[in-house]
């Protein structure tokens, strides 16, 4: 089931201390529970399905790592998707062309990430802060425009996409994600863009120094989480096939947690989109274990929280303990 | 450490496995912890219970979204339950889950508040919408007297059948004998008691000669009322909607509630379990024309786009609210 | 006279009177005494929030779990009150404040101790405490009829014709006032938070600065958790979800900086009541419930630009003036 979109070269002993490798281990021993614990877990359409409960969500996890690894943070994707499943709703009801429909969300979404990324860069406020402000607005924007109404009819191609299947199997949602992990990797971990990242998150003033445009960086990198957001409205109003301003609510702290136990450094400056993968499956394995045995959402998040902080906090307590004895 | 932390997680997860039985039907509702829907989960285990050999599974997501639900609605599927029971948080976006059930052989009804018709098998509302839009009005009117300004303290802005009560609401606020009573606002509380609270103190501040608040839904009546007392209006603005008498004695006896009604949510939980078992066992159909035999509700007739009512609203006040309080 | 226009204190002030006067020509009514205390006793516990969160801030961290911890230390007094409604409210105060201590501290050790960042622990707790409140009630509300009358009688006793919670919230404030402003713990903060390296360096122990900060901000949090079950008569695990978020923003509209060390203590206060006059202000001038969130959304992110603004031109000028 796992799937390992990155593959560096490794000596065995090295991957041992990894925290991927940790992650992994998790993820299979959460696999080995659920198995044993439902007789519903190891079912191929069982499986397949609970795909849908976090593919949304992984899409923008994956450029919010992006948006991470450079020290920076966004609080506001929920609110955005909220914006372009509007959008969404509303050039459809305007009756345009399918195209046209997806062009218009998608640069909604970036609109509101340029939005996100311009006051950032220009007037020089961290991110966490604009981010809160923007998440209000955003979402605000989207009641006012709706008020008591919804929007319930959707290009058929949205509703395929969010609710279908390729070859009847895999779901275009989960499929999408699995190649964006793919090529987010190759950038990350391959080229020149993931390494200038990588050196803004570790010491912004420094890496401005070396000639790295690090306002535009930023700037592109929100508007790429907005656009991405954009991409996940797309797949959860298909699903849902039905817009609601209230739509996709809190989703903004679980990505977050996505990211961050996926081993990304919150300081910025670390992190792999092999990790971040495998944490979105320990979660979504997780979640969907302990929905089999009728444990609601809000009882779930004790076991995400727990896996968050232990996943950090646990490596770091040994080392002490190793520094002391020494 | 790893070790100690896999026998935490799995003795925890132990204590929720569930027996098993011949047929399980699942009640979900649209948010956990509210009154009225643990007296709708008490009727559907006597119903069960009278049955025999039928488990049910209540639950529901802890957000009244529609998200969450199919998160739960997810999960039972890949249970295999028999029949799956929902009261809907928005009756489109459950639509497709509900088709996905049935297409995996799974009996699916809506109760309460409804699902779009091709999410379903049937539909069973809890009385005549029309009746439950007008009763709200005629409540209002005896409450506050035929004259001033009232508004309307409703659950989530997308619930489908708040929605709808309020448009049979209007229908029979356009009547010459509610002329004088003006209606100035609807606002949303989203069922939750804090937000309803708030919410109902905005509308005492935005309209001053407010004499009235129709609170069609269990949570922003009890929060209405409180709110009333609070502000010292008792006696100034009457509340009045859809309540559990156990939640509002308090309010009827301080005045800030004369009249309100609502129906049965045991007898709701009780034939809403019922019909999901003659459905899923086959008996019956559930289709426009049938009248299905349902235990001590006697028989409930299914009419146009398979939907059927169960029975009128009461109506408690001062003299019989204490009775009931007991029961529901 | 310029240095006072500049003031950021000064300035927000000057926001919140011109709201209220704007308001006031709208809606008359807005303006009169009982509705002002109205809006006063309903911005008290995120004024008391503000303040503790500004504690935390000021050490260049923030507390994400407020909500949750308010939520479960209210969830867990209300519970024992429907077992046992004779003990004195009191009894049920201390208790809420003991269970959100504790709970901070917890906060503090992983991330003085354990070393977790301070986003992720309280990212953490936040889903801990939150997830908790389900596993202690079983899913259940504690509602309006299941409390003692003493156990929400207090919140409406009326002091000067205003409430209790104000009343509170001003005690609330001198305490922090003096703790921040007259004590060596408030100058220790702030030198942590502006300086962190130099402040070790003058013997100020980081770690336990982190653990007292978190536990204030813990006390506070089971403080209002009694403070909001009692006002509001319900006790969920739904209660102040998200009211974190709204905390936060009270503290960086009010000026105190993300980037530590910097803030004080009135402007935390007036960041609190800006925000709890827009909520209260906009149903007043019948602005549609839809319209609100953008409304107050876009308030804050300008209230925020210009405190950027302000901030940023006041180094220009020391710069210049060295």
């Amino acid at each position: 089931m796992s799937i390992i979109p990155d593959k560096p070269p490794f000596k065995l002993l090295d991957i041992l201390y990894k925290k991927e490798f940790i992650l992994f281990v998790v993820l299979v021993s959460i696999l080995i529970i659920n198995s044993n614990i439902s007789p519903y877990f190891l079912d191929l359409y069982n499986l397949i399905d609970s795909t849908f409960l976090f593919s949304e969500k992984a899409i923008i996890a994956l450029t919010m790592t992006f948006v991470i690894i450079a020290r920076q943070i966004d609080l506001s994707v929920a609110s955005i998707i909220a914006v372009s499943s509007v959008v969404l709703g509303y050039t459809t009801s305007l009756g345009y062309d399918t195209w046209l429909v997806l062009l218009l969300t998608l640069l909604s979404g970036a609109l509101c990430g340029a939005f996100n990324g311009a006051i950032i860069t220009k007037f020089a406020i961290p991110s966490i802060i604009v981010t809160i402000g923007t998440m209000s607005l955003f979402r605000g924007l989207a009641y006012s425009f709706l008020e008591d109404s919804y929007y319930n009819k959707f290009p058929k191609l949205v509703g395929k996409l969010g609710g279908g299947y390729l070859y009847g199997y895999i779901p275009y949602a989960f499929l999408t994600f699995i190649l964006l992990a793919f090529v987010f990797a190759f950038i990350l971990h391959k080229t020149s863009v993931g390494k200038k990242i990588y050196s803004i998150g570790n010491n912004p003033d420094a890496a401005q120094y070396t000639g790295i445009a690090v306002d535009k960086y930023t700037f592109v990198l929100f508007t790429l989480n907005g656009l991405f957001s954009a991409i996940a409205a797309i797949f959860l109003s298909g699903r849902l096939s039905s817009v609601r301003p209230n739509i996709a609510f809190g989703w903004e702290l679980e990505i977050i947690t996505m990211v961050v136990l996926g081993g990304v450094y919150i300081y910025g400056g670390s992190g792999s989109i092999l990790g971040v993968v495998i944490s979105i499956f320990i979660l979504g394995m997780l979640s969907f274990g302990l929905g089999l045995l009728n444990v609601p959402g809000v009882g779930i998040i004790i076991f995400t929280g727990l896996l968050l902080i232990l996943s950090i906090g646990f490596p770091s307590f040994v080392r002490t303990l190793r520094r002391k004895n020494e | 450490m790893k070790k100690l932390f896999l026998v935490i997680i799995s003795s925890i997860l132990f204590a929720f496995s569930a027996n098993a039985a011949d047929m399980r039907i699942a009640l979900v509702v649209k948010g956990l912890g509210i009154g009225f829907f643990e007296a709708a989960a008490e009727g559907g285990e006597e119903a069960a219970k009278e049955i025999g050999g039928v488990e049910v599974i209540y639950t529901g997501p802890a957000t009244t979204t529609a998200e969450a639900q199919i998160e739960v609605i997810n999960s039972l599927i890949a249970q295999k339950v028999d029949a799956i029971a929902i009261s809907a948080n928005d009756r489109d976006a459950l639509a497709s889950i509900g088709k996905k059930a049935m297409d995996r052989g799974i009996t699916v009804i809506s109760w309460d508040s409804g699902i779009a018709e091709e999410g379903r098998i049937m539909n069973l509302d809890p009385s005549n919408t029309a009746l439950i839009g007008s009763s709200n009005i005629k409540w209002m009117k005896n409450s506050m007297g035929d004259e001033g300004e009232f508004a309307i303290l409703s659950a989530t802005s997308q619930a489908t059948n708040q929605n709808a009560w309020i448009e049979e609401m209007k229908k029979e606020h356009a009547k010459p004998e509610y002329s004088k009573m003006k209606w100035v606002d609807t606002v949303y509380g989203d069922d939750l008691f804090d937000k309803s609270y708030q919410e109902a103190l905005g509308l005492f501040k935005k309209h001053p000669n407010l004499k009235g608040i129709i609170a069609p839904t269990s949570v922003g009546i009890v929060a209405a009322a409180k709110a009333v007392e609070d502000q010292g209006l008792v006696g100034k603005v009457f509340v009045t909607g859809l309540g559990l008498p156990s939640e509002m004695k308090a309010h009827v006896k301080s005045g800030a509630a004369i009249q309100f009604g609502i129906w049965n949510p045991i007898d709701l939980g009780y034939s809403a379990v019922y019909l999901s078992h003659q459905i899923a066992s086959g008996a019956y159909t559930g289709q426009e024309g049938e009248c299905i035999p349902t235990g001590r509700m006697g028989e409930i007739c299914i009419g146009a786009g398979n939907n059927a009512a169960m029975a009128d609203p009461f109506i408690f006040d001062a003299s019989n609210i204490d009775k009931f309080a007991e029961i529901f | 006279m310029k240095k006072i226009l500049l003031n950021r204190d000064f300035i927000l002030f000057s926001i919140i009177l011109i709201i209220l006067i704007a308001v006031g020509f709208a809606n008359p009514l807005f303006v009169t005494p009982k509705s002002i205390s109205d809006v006063l006793t309903d911005t008290s516990i995120l004024i008391i929030l503000a303040l503790s969160q500004m504690i935390v801030i000021l050490i260049r961290a923030i507390d994400l779990s407020v909500a949750s911890n308010l939520a479960l230390s209210g969830m867990l007094i209300s519970l024992l009150s429907t077992v046992h409604p004779e003990l004195p409210v009191y009894y049920f105060i201390a208790l809420s404040c003991v269970i959100g201590t504790i709970l901070g501290v917890l906060n503090g050790i992983s991330i003085a101790i354990l070393k977790v960042p301070f986003i992720v622990t309280t990212l953490g707790t936040l889903s801990i405490y939150r997830g908790l409140i389900y596993f202690v009630s079983d899913g259940k509300q504690v509602y309006s009829n299941e409390f003692s009358e003493d156990f929400l009688a207090l919140i409406h006793v009326k002091f000067l014709s205003l409430s209790f919670l104000f009343w509170l919230a001003v005690l609330v404030f001198i305490v922090i006032y003096i703790l921040l402003n007259h004590t060596r713990f408030g100058r220790n903060l702030y030198s942590l938070g502006g300086n962190p390296d130099a402040a070790k360096y003058i013997g100020i122990n980081e770690n336990k600065y982190i653990i007292m900060a978190y536990s204030l901000s813990g006390f506070f949090a089971g403080l209002c958790g009694y403070l909001w079950v009692a006002r509001y008569s319900v006790a969920s695990t739904q209660i102040a979800i998200g009211f974190e978020l709204t905390v936060i923003s009270a503290c960086v509209v009010g000026g105190i900086s993300v980037m530590g060390g910097v803030g004080t203590v009135l402007g935390c206060v007036l960041g609190a009541l800006l925000i709890g006059l827009i909520r209260n202000a906009l149903p007043a001038v019948d602005i549609s419930q839809f319209w609100q969130l953008a409304i107050s959304g876009a308030i804050i992110l300008l209230a925020i630009i210009i405190n950027t603004k302000t901030e940023q031109r006041k180094e220009k000028t020391i710069m210049v003036e060295n």
